[in-house]
């Protein structure tokens, strides 16, 4: 029984049979990539996890609990934390500020009208925020505003903002899209890095194989909304059939 | 000092200084010199200074912070005005209760209009919050004219139940006061050819509005307010971080529209009148333009914004023709003709073309409002001299 | 049954008017991106045209008149216009009197230019600004407008009358077999309702079968693409603000008539045709179009007495009472196409 149950889920937009019958199971604390050509479905099938779509059938298990019907934010707070593919960060914001959110969003939840505390006086986030910052190396530019970060930097504090909300899914959408290799490698180090260091599940829907390759313990191909082989990076490198779905897509193009 | 840091403590003293010298600040010129028509430490202008402060600030909360433009916070003044007339006619003319009430009646409206609003986002919501207000207005105008007054508007009256005050004598009229203290009462202080006003009311609504950019400083700093600064720079990383977005903001909804019901109630404090032309929705633009061209987002922003363009309306409608003729009447003919005919314009009655002016001159060229503006005249004098102790650009603007 | 017909008819010019700014609205809206709070006001100079023109053709000098005398014995001033002059007496008074339809011909280079010069002078700079940004500098730009007019056409409405011919009302009632007198309808607002039908065919028309006009909507669909394409979408984009000024300017020369044209008058519609835009669905013209006419006859049956005694003062607010239940319910409004202002 993994943290993560998909089972039987299937998804139609108009004639578009997006999802067919996808089943899944994440190991608790394990890396598991989901790979796929261009429209496997990848995106909608994350689309279904984080709560943005409503799968057709079947149904979306985390922990025990389904995640099908709640908003973003009420599975954010079981415990699934998103990395998007363009970083996702408050741009307006200090660097601090960015990690201070999560951290409040964590210890008092959706909502709270705390209008007449000072945020800086709140011992416990502060420490928590500058001990994320430390964890990431980004200590040194707390009052930088988070649209002045560099792509690589913004990744960085993107999953550090993850991180201190102490998920216990870490879900990455394409995390190196558009990045140069020096910073895919750090990205590569830094995700290393946090698997050994802490107790926590990641999925991973990429693109790169080299990512895929570096970090995963196991991987599912997506092709045609179904997924075509559930197994260890070693077995899939040579598996036929994956050959021949991601051919068929050079193919295709 | 209060919960505040260092430079929050002096950004509120110096707002304590001008609002309680106001009378001397806005007085600068001695009685009977020619100038004197410029001052505006009368206390009419000075309530509706420090009024319209509360106003403008408690706008900034929802338009600053979270960036939802609402072209509706008019009726939310009106209807705290309408609620305090009300307590002043069948309560007391004690002001207390009516300011209470007009802040709980005003955000018990925008809760409503906010729970609806708040579905749509972007310019939907400007707009449903415009057709709200103007509904408001609309039907304050016609059909609740019972309650309202209608065209007319309401004041107190000889005949009204007022159950808490003692009956008015034959020929008495009602006056607003604060337990025995008129309103209306001033003193007067007269120093050289120098005369001085200081009014019961405008100290009671500069104390309120002390208190009311206090509070709002106190929110800019919560973690409240820096939640509502996440929903203004993205609600799609704040709801995948965990944080519902939709009560934070109407929570700051509320609580603009209560601050709007304040200064409406104080509106009646000082001038017992209502009229629902203060729901029209050129006066929700005001506001718009006080909290914007004064610096959004920022915590002085909206107090300088209001008073400066409250001072502005003063000053520019007061100048006509035969002012400009003195003032230009060093320079040749063919010149000053000319000069005149450029500016008249926009002085007397066309207050409004230079405040459009003004405005659109801001958004263009200056976002970030007088406060922005100040900022960088700071940063060029810092520049230049390389002198830090330059004054702060917060300070420097007019009131 | 005659009342149904009568309140129909009395909404379609308010309809028509609300339809025409609507329009421009959407077309600004659609191709530039740009939410335009000044188009209430190009709608209101277009009034002001007509005043403009028909003070023009009433240009006169006086001339002392032998012949007649005034109740003191002394030869009466007679102030004289020039067309007189120049047309001989009779026509020249039928031209002051078709001055309304006259000012059609001079509106449109005078409202183009002036979309032109409000685009490139001024939105222009806007397109990459917040949505916030571009309304409140199109706000104050309407003050702008709106202040220069009061200046110099003073606060009062204005009275432009329509010409003689159009002046008397007709009798609907008696055509459509109802009693005589029950339905009866000025003619001018036919006209109105008639000249609207043609300017929205007209751009329809334009953005149908022109090239030009496929462009325009392909760069409605997606602005970026088309840029990509290599063609001057920039150009084009400019041309289309100045057809969009000359719609709202075309609406309000037109109704200069129906409704003595005032300073005010733009702000007045605005606010109504904002509310219409999202009725209809931001960026769709034909939900401009429907969501114009559907609310103008709304209004007016909200205004029929056997209305107003079941609910008071639903006339006042109708417009706005239907906008909050569709977007609530409908949040892309009647027509509205996925994906535009939803940020």
């Amino acid at each position: 029984m993994g943290i993560l149950e998909v089972k039987n889920v299937g998804k139609r937009f108009g004639g578009l049979q997006a999802l067919g019958d996808v089943n899944l199971s994440v190991a608790e604390n394990s890396v598991h990539a989901i790979i796929g050509p261009n429209g496997a479905g990848k995106s909608t099938l994350l689309n279904c996890l984080v709560g943005l779509l409503i799968p057709d059938t079947g149904s979306v298990m985390f922990d025990g609990q389904s995640v099908l019907g709640r908003k973003p934010y009420e599975i954010n707070q079981m415990g699934i934390s998103r990395v998007f593919q363009t970083p996702e960060i408050f741009g307006d914001l200090s660097v601090m500020e960015n990690m201070m959110i999560p951290c409040f969003a964590k210890r008092d939840g959706a909502f709270q009208l705390s209008a007449f505390k000072n945020m800086m006086d709140d011992k416990e986030i502060i420490e928590n925020a500058e001990a994320m910052l430390e964890d990431m190396n980004m200590a040194d530019k707390r009052e930088m505003h988070g649209a002045a970060l560099s792509r690589g930097d913004k990744r960085r504090l993107e999953i550090g903002m993850c991180l201190s909300q102490q998920p216990r899914l870490l879900l990455l959408d394409e995390p190196t899209a558009g990045m140069a290799r020096a910073d895919t490698n750090n990205t590569i180090d830094l995700l290393k890095q946090i698997k050994e260091e802490r107790d926590i599940t990641i999925a991973i829907i990429e693109h790169d194989m080299h990512v895929v390759f570096s970090l995963a313990e196991r991987i599912t191909v997506l092709a045609q909304g179904t997924p075509l082989v559930e197994d260890t990076p070693d077995n899939i490198k040579g598996h036929p059939k994956v050959r021949e779905a991601y051919l068929g897509e050079t193919q295709a193009a | 000092m209060l919960g505040l840091s260092k430079k929050d403590t002096s950004l509120l003293i110096i707002v304590c200084i001008l609002a309680l010298f106001a009378p001397f600040i806005l007085n600068p010129f001695p009685e009977g010199s020619a100038m004197a028509q410029f001052n505006a430490g009368y206390p009419d202008l000075m309530q509706r200074l420090v009024i319209f402060g509360i106003f403008a600030i408690g706008f900034n909360i929802l338009f600053g912070l979270t960036g939802y433009l609402s072209f509706g916070h008019a009726a939310f003044l009106g209807v705290g005005s309408y609620a305090a007339i009300w307590m002043m006619k069948l309560l007391t003319m004690n002001v207390i209760p009516a300011i209470v009430v007009s802040i709980i009646v005003a955000g018990a409206f925008s809760l409503l209009v906010g729970w609806i609003s708040l579905r749509r986002s972007g310019i939907y919501f400007s707009i449903l919050t415009l057709a709200f207000a103007q509904m408001s207005y609309a039907l304050a105008y016609s059909v609740l004219t019972p309650i309202t007054g209608g065209e007319t508007g309401l004041q107190p009256k000889y005949t009204d139940p007022r159950i808490f005050d003692r009956a008015l004598e034959q020929g008495e009229s009602a006056r607003a006061n604060l337990f025995g203290l008129q309103m209306n009462s001033s003193a007067e202080l007269s120093v050289g050819n120098w005369l001085f006003t200081f009014n019961a009311g405008y100290y009671l609504a500069a104390i309120v509005m002390i208190v009311a950019f206090y509070m709002s400083i106190r929110i800019f700093r919560s973690p409240f307010g820096l939640m509502l600064r996440a929903v203004k720079s993205n609600q799609n990383r704040m709801n995948y971080t965990g944080m519902n977005s939709k009560p934070y903001t109407l929570a700051a909804f509320v609580i603009s529209g209560m601050y709007a019901g304040l200064a409406g109630g104080l509106l009646v404090a000082m001038d017992t009148q209502v009229g629902a032309e203060r729901m029209f929705w050129t006066a929700s633009g005001e506001v718009v333009l006080m909290t914007i061209l004064g610096g959004a987002g920022t915590l002085i922003g909206p107090v300088l914004g209001a008073g400066f363009i409250k001072y502005m309306e003063n000053i520019v409608s007061k100048i006509n023709k035969g002012i400009l003729e003195q003032w230009f009447a060093f320079l040749p003919d063919g010149i000053e003709d000319l000069l005149i005919t450029l500016v008249y314009p926009f002085i007397g009655k066309g207050w409004h073309l230079t405040l459009g002016m003004i405005f659109m001159l801001v958004v263009i060229f200056l976002p970030g409002g007088l406060v922005e503006g100040g900022q960088r005249v700071a940063a060029m004098f810092r520049r230049k001299k390389s002198n830090p102790e330059t004054p702060d650009g917060k300070t420097t603007p007019a009131e | 049954m005659d009342a149904i017909v009568l309140q129909i008819l009395n909404g379609l010019d308010k309809g028509s008017a609300y339809a025409l700014i609507a329009l421009g609205l959407t077309l600004i809206f659609g191709t530039l991106g740009v939410v335009n709070f000044a188009h209430g006001a190009l709608f209101m100079i277009g009034a002001f045209c007509a005043v403009t023109l028909s003070r023009i053709l009433n240009w006169s000098y006086t001339v002392i008149d032998e012949s007649q005398t005034d109740f003191l014995g002394n030869p009466l001033k007679v102030d004289v216009p020039y067309v007189h002059d120049w047309f001989g007496v009779q026509t020249g008074d039928t031209i002051i009197d078709w001055a309304v339809p006259l000012s059609i011909i001079f509106s449109i280079p005078v409202m183009i230019a002036i979309g032109v010069i409000m685009e490139r002078g001024l939105i222009k700079h806007f397109y990459k600004r917040p949505h916030a940004d571009q309304i409140l500098v199109t706000f104050g730009l309407a003050i702008v407008l709106q202040e220069i007019i009061k200046y110099y056409y003073g606060a009062n409405p204005i009275p432009t009358p329509a010409p003689e011919a159009f002046a008397g009302s007709y009798d609907f009632g008696a055509m459509l077999g109802f009693d005589a007198n029950t339905i009866i309808y000025p003619y001018w607002r036919l006209v109105y309702f008639a000249f609207a039908a043609v300017i929205i065919g007209a751009v329809f028309a334009f953005l149908q079968f022109t090239t030009f006009g496929m462009v325009v909507r392909a760069g409605m669909a997606d602005r970026e693409t088309v840029g990509l394409l290599g063609i001057n979408i920039d150009k084009r984009f400019t041309i289309m603000f100045g057809i969009a000024a000359a719609v709202a300017g075309l609406a309000g020369v037109m109704y200069a008539p129906i409704n003595s044209p005032n300073y005010h008058m733009g702000m007045d519609f605005l606010v109504l045709s904002f509310v219409v835009v999202v009725v209809g669905g931001m960026g769709s013209l034909p939900g401009a179009v429907l969501a114009g006419f559907l609310l103008g006859i709304l209004e007016s049956f909200a205004s029929m007495s056997i209305v107003l005694e079941f609910i008071p003062g639903i006339n006042q607010i109708i417009i706005y009472l239907v906008a909050i239940i569709i977007l609530l319910t409908r949040p892309r409004g009647l027509m509205g196409r996925k994906g535009v202002m939803e940020d």
